[in-house]
């Protein structure tokens, strides 16, 4: 059934909420604010009793999948479950009530945290040094992207490409475009891997920086990562940790020791904060060696017992206001504590195992482009399946109607059809077992009612939505 | 703590599956160089109850809030909060949902961020507007960059009016292209258009924020006139929105671009995170917006639905073309602040803005009865202002401290030549008795 | 089907020569190979373009595309449907979708008045055309 918008759910006149009637002098405030300043009306928003605010929000919750109802196989997305220790601590109203600006002094619960993170994220990762700034993962790409062209600018060399291989997610190019430089793409080889020659062939004194998912978005290990990072060191160029896949690797290989030189992490993935349906995230970036220095924000450091911030003596600057997504940064927190060492190398094996298992039981219904081990995730092609006339498309809708949410589709762009599944760690075998069975059974009717898996899905809240419609008659506002 | 689900004969039963003798096998191809042998050397395992000893213990160690007064703002404010709205953000349901690319998985979602939209642009008095962006600092940095598309010229000008961590930002993004960031000065508190206007020809943006960092109310329709005029993208800064409940949208006011810090609706200081940034802007704009946007259209059944549109600018399709590279934004704080704006509906929040600058005023007066206090700028303001005190604000602050007071801001914290002036701020949770505190503590210290 | 009075080029754009003018639009096998069409991004009457030079954008719902001139010359006109805003307001003949149902007819893209006769034969046959549709497939 349609639910009206919450603007089309206004009543005018419904009794407004109360504030306190302080004893304030009656003074009036159009004596000294002047009339131009002042609206003649308040906003346009909606009026509505609190009922019917709650009422109309929790009937909107019931149409989303998630991961406390669903299965949610998104590929290069980890949606893992997310523990609720996490969302009590970040509401505790020590660290939820705290303002920016609050002071040192009052601030050193806070502050701590932020710095035994920051050491976390060094140990997990190999780096010497974190920023926790970034809201998210293309936030962190931009800084370290920023950081390298400062660091370039300051050894004098004008290098102004980024190296991205034809696998990468689509914000590594968005981001360098961004921080002002061009790019070069490098061709993935028939194992998955980064073409060695097309590497070499790209490479030169132009070249500030490649920028490398490691395990890729194909969900393989890049096995010819001690080559490709003697290549680029020796090229003169810098090397990039796209964080995104990190949920593969923890206690097993560190990007510091593969010698990437910068790290974005996604804390919102690998580390089980939510994803509260498009943000907010968190997307720390780690730096080696001197340029530690470069990173935005103030580095924290004890001092006489108090937790402070230091000024880092080349860093960029700042990428937004404030310290980043604290409240996310205290359920990054929570989860490696509660994890620990042992924890997180089990919760990567875990994930890795499960992924091999769904890709052993769904390779012979769909192809498998590159067979190797999988990491945490992998990639299949419904390619078979689009010469009966079924894209991937369809099959991601048709999962829905088993009550799984889809896998992330037609990407990577080298596998045509893409379905990239990624099952994570918290996911029992029960439940991936069910999702084979669901995508078996799909590949059947792919074959013996090719109609119902084109026209679904059929048991969500709406049918197939009309996005070319949505894109040609633009309605982006409901009042 | 442990989330992982498996049995050891499941472990056992999936390796078969798999043809491995064990998980470890699985990990063959990362390269011996650059395995990692020993453990990693972290705290813990711990267990929930420990975790939640240790959050507990630190918690305690920050002091959150003064108990006899609360004067702190400059960029993020305590507002009162519904309880409802951490009810709604509370639920599963949208928390641990996914941007919402399956459409027909995702309507409960994709209908909020389409409310929310529908939000922004009453608030900010424009057409249209987005899922939401990261902060307020962020957000001005995004619409610099539209305004660059928009207008072909590379010159960005900035009120000194604006939040000094915005300023800050907007530098650190545009340091990677030859943008050109200018400063718009200040004469008395007020943006003084004046002193600059033979660079408006080469302008592609003005930006001046309202009220601005020194709690000063800027005349934005004069400035956007001017704006307007020269042909440069008017760009409105709100640092806090509640005071669109009382003020003249910025919209009306003739802007192009309003960007803003969406903390204040809905949601908690949390040491400066999630809040989220809000970017609306006149129609012809709307294919530079960046980030995400939500449209209403139909499902194949004609029921009215909802779905990510004009996704073609965005990274994962057009890449280094992109409009910008945001992907990851704020929606649960953007939900946040759907949920806040509902409940407090339209005359909810001009009470709350209401009375904030009442307070405000009142606080004004009553520190400037005191001697050695006086008003930084004797302009209009709305609910903070910067006060020029007889003594170093960073010790009345610590001294204030021990009355129970959360004193203002400093502002040599940004300004070093602002030594003696400390920016109070108001809202509608400050009572009255907290001024008489806050103004008896102040007198007994300088006295 | 291809139809067999007008010219091609290798990116799958058309040409109709009519006197010194050029029409131009994309191929059926373009608009399919496309998908739903949302917005076509073109040059402003008066701009010079070249042979083979980026002219626009295309862009589908999960695809953008570029749109190269089939000729040198100036742009004559472009058509309307494809302008979502005219003169500050939404313009209510704003259909894309027409180069998805009628890519030769109401869905042309662009008018240009020839400046080089000469590089028409640069352009593709009929013949030509569907023989690169056999290659591609």
């Amino acid at each position: 059934m349609d639910e009206k918008t919450i603007f089309e759910l206004s009543r005018p006149g419904t009794p407004e909420i109360q504030m306190p009637e302080h004893d304030v002098p009656e003074m009036i405030l159009d004596e000294v604010i002047p009339e131009k300043f002042i609206a003649p009306l308040p906003p346009p928003m909606p009026e509505v009793s609190e009922l019917d605010v709650i009422r109309h929000f929790t009937r909107l919750s019931n149409k989303n999948f998630n991961v406390d109802a669903n299965f949610y196989p998104l590929g290069s997305c980890t949606m893992k479950y997310n523990p609720r220790v996490g969302e009590w601590a970040s509401r505790l109203h020590g660290f939820a009530g705290l303002h920016p600006y609050a002071g040192y002094e009052n601030s050193q619960g806070a502050l701590k945290l932020m710095e035994e993170l920051s050491e976390d994220l060094c140990e997990i990762t190999g780096m010497d040094g974190f920023t926790l700034q970034p809201a998210a993962g293309a936030h962190g790409e931009l800084t370290a992207l920023l950081i390298t062209r400062a660091w370039f600018k300051d050894k004098g060399e004008d290098r102004d490409i980024i190296l991205v291989p034809d696998t990468s997610h689509g914000t590594n190019p968005a981001s360098a475009a961004m921080a002002g430089f061009n790019i070069r793409q490098v061709k993935s080889d028939g194992y998955g891997n980064i073409d060695i020659g097309d590497l070499k062939s790209k490479l030169d004194d132009k070249v500030a920086c490649l920028m490398l998912t490691n395990p890729s978005t194909l969900g393989l290990f890049e096995t010819g990562i001690e080559k490709v990072e003697s290549l680029v060191h020796k090229a003169g160029g810098l090397l990039y940790y796209d964080g995104a896949n990190l949920n593969a690797l923890m206690g097993k290989s560190r990007p510091g020791d593969m010698g990437f030189d910068l790290v974005h992490l996604n804390l919102h993935k690998t580390f089980a904060t939510p994803h509260g349906g498009g943000g907010p995230g968190s997307g720390p970036v780690g730096a080696l060696g001197p340029l530690v220095d470069y990173l935005p924000g103030d580095e924290l450091v004890d001092e006489d017992g108090l937790t402070v911030m230091k000024p880092r003596t080349r860093s960029i600057g700042r990428v937004r206001s404030f310290y980043g997504n604290f409240g996310v940064l205290v359920k990054a927190y929570v989860y490696i504590r509660g994890l620990g060492a042992e924890g997180l190398v089990r919760a990567s094996e875990c994930a890795v195992l499960s992924a091999n298992y769904l890709a052993t039981r769904l390779k012979e219904a769909f192809d498998l482009p590159f067979k190797r081990r999988c990491m945490h995730e992998f990639v299949l092609s419904a390619s078979r399946q689009k010469k009966l006339g079924v894209s991937a498309m369809d099959i991601a809708k048709r999962i829905l109607d088993f009550g799984f949410h889809a896998p992330t589709v037609y990407f990577p762009l080298i596998v045509p059809e893409a379905l990239m599944i990624e099952p994570t760690e918290t996911e029992n075998k029960q439940t991936m077992d069910a999702f084979c069975e669901a995508l078996l059974a799909i590949a059947r009717e792919v074959e013996e009612n090719p109609e119902i898996v084109k026209s679904a899905p059929h048991n969500t809240p709406v049918s197939r939505v009309d996005e070319a419609g949505a894109a040609r008659k633009l309605m982006l506002c409901g009042i | 703590m442990n989330y992982l689900p498996h049995t050891g004969a499941e472990i056992k039963e999936m390796l078969e599956v798999v043809g491995a003798e064990s998980v470890e096998e699985l990990f063959c191809d990362i390269p011996h160089g650059v395995r990692l042998y020993d453990d990693l050397s972290l705290p813990g395992p711990l267990s929930e109850f420990e975790i939640q000893e240790l959050m507990q213990s630190l918690s305690r160690q920050n002091r959150p809030d003064g108990e006899n007064g609360f004067f702190l703002g400059a960029g993020a404010y305590r507002h009162f909060i519904p309880a409802a709205v951490d009810s709604i953000i509370s639920r599963g349901e949208f928390f641990t949902a996914y941007t919402p690319y399956q459409a027909e998985a995702s309507q409960g979602t994709l209908q909020a961020i389409f409310e929310f939209q529908t939000a922004v642009s009453g608030l900010t008095g424009l057409d249209v507007a987005n899922a939401s962006l990261y902060d307020g600092a962020s957000s001005l940095a995004e619409a610099a960059q539209m305004a660059v598309m928009a207008k072909g010229k590379k010159l960005i000008m900035v009120s000194e009016g604006v939040h000094p961590e915005y300023l800050q930002t907007l530098k650190t993004y545009l340091a990677g292209k030859d943008y050109l960031v200018e400063m718009i000065p200040l004469n008395e508190g007020l943006t003084d258009l004046d002193q600059v206007k033979d660079r408006f020809p080469e302008a592609a943006a003005v930006a001046v924020q309202n009220p601005n960092f020194f709690g000063c109310l800027e005349d934005l329709s004069a400035i956007f006139n001017v704006t307007k005029e020269k042909g440069a993208l008017g760009i409105a800064v709100i640092s806090d929105p509640v005071t669109l409940g009382f003020l003249r949208s910025p919209g009306e006011s003739g802007c192009d671009v309003a960007v803003g810090e969406g903390q204040p609706l809905g949601l908690p200081m949390s040491f400066g995170g999630p809040g989220f940034g809000f970017v609306a802007a006149r129609a012809e704009h709307t294919r530079r917006l960046p980030g995400r946007i939500v449209g209403r259209t139909a499902d194949k059944d004609g029921r009215v639905a909802y779905c990510l549109t004009l996704q073609t600018r965005e990274q994962h399709i057009r890449r280094e073309k992109a409009a910008s590279n945001i992907c990851t934004n704020q929606a649960l704080a953007a939900l946040a602040a759907t949920v806040y704006l509902s409940l407090m509906g339209p005359y909810g929040l001009r009470k709350a803005a209401e009375l904030s600058a009442r307070l405000a005023h009142l606080a004004a007066h009553r520190i400037c009865d005191i001697p050695g206090f006086s008003l930084l700028f004797d302009r209009p303001f709305f609910h903070e202002f910067a006060v020029r005190c007889p003594k170093d604000p960073a010790v009345l602050n610590g001294k204030l401290r021990d009355y129970g007071i959360a004193g203002g801001l400093p502002l040599k914290r940004f300004y070093p030549a602002m030594e003696d002036a400390m920016l109070f701020t108001l809202t509608e949770c400050n009572r009255p008795e907290e001024i008489d505190r806050l103004a008896s503590a102040l007198r007994e210290i300088t006295a | 089907m291809v139809p067999n009075d007008l010219k091609y080029t290798k990116e799958h754009e058309w040409v109709r020569i009519e006197g010194g003018i050029a029409v131009t639009g994309i191929t059926d096998h373009a608009q399919e190979m496309l998908g739903d069409i949302v917005f076509v991004e073109l040059p402003a009457a008066g701009e010079k373009v070249e042979q083979m030079g980026k002219i626009g954008t295309i862009e589908s719902v999960k695809t953008v595309s570029d749109l190269f001139s089939p000729i040198s010359g100036v742009v004559k006109e472009i058509n309307k449907i494809y302008m979502d805003r005219m003169e500050g307001a939404e313009n209510p003949d704003f259909h894309p979708e027409y180069a998805n149902h009628d890519p030769y007819g109401k869905g042309w893209m662009v008018k240009i008045e020839i400046s080089n006769t000469e590089e028409t034969a640069n352009l593709l046959t009929p013949e030509q055309y569907e023989k690169l549709l056999e290659e591609e497939a």
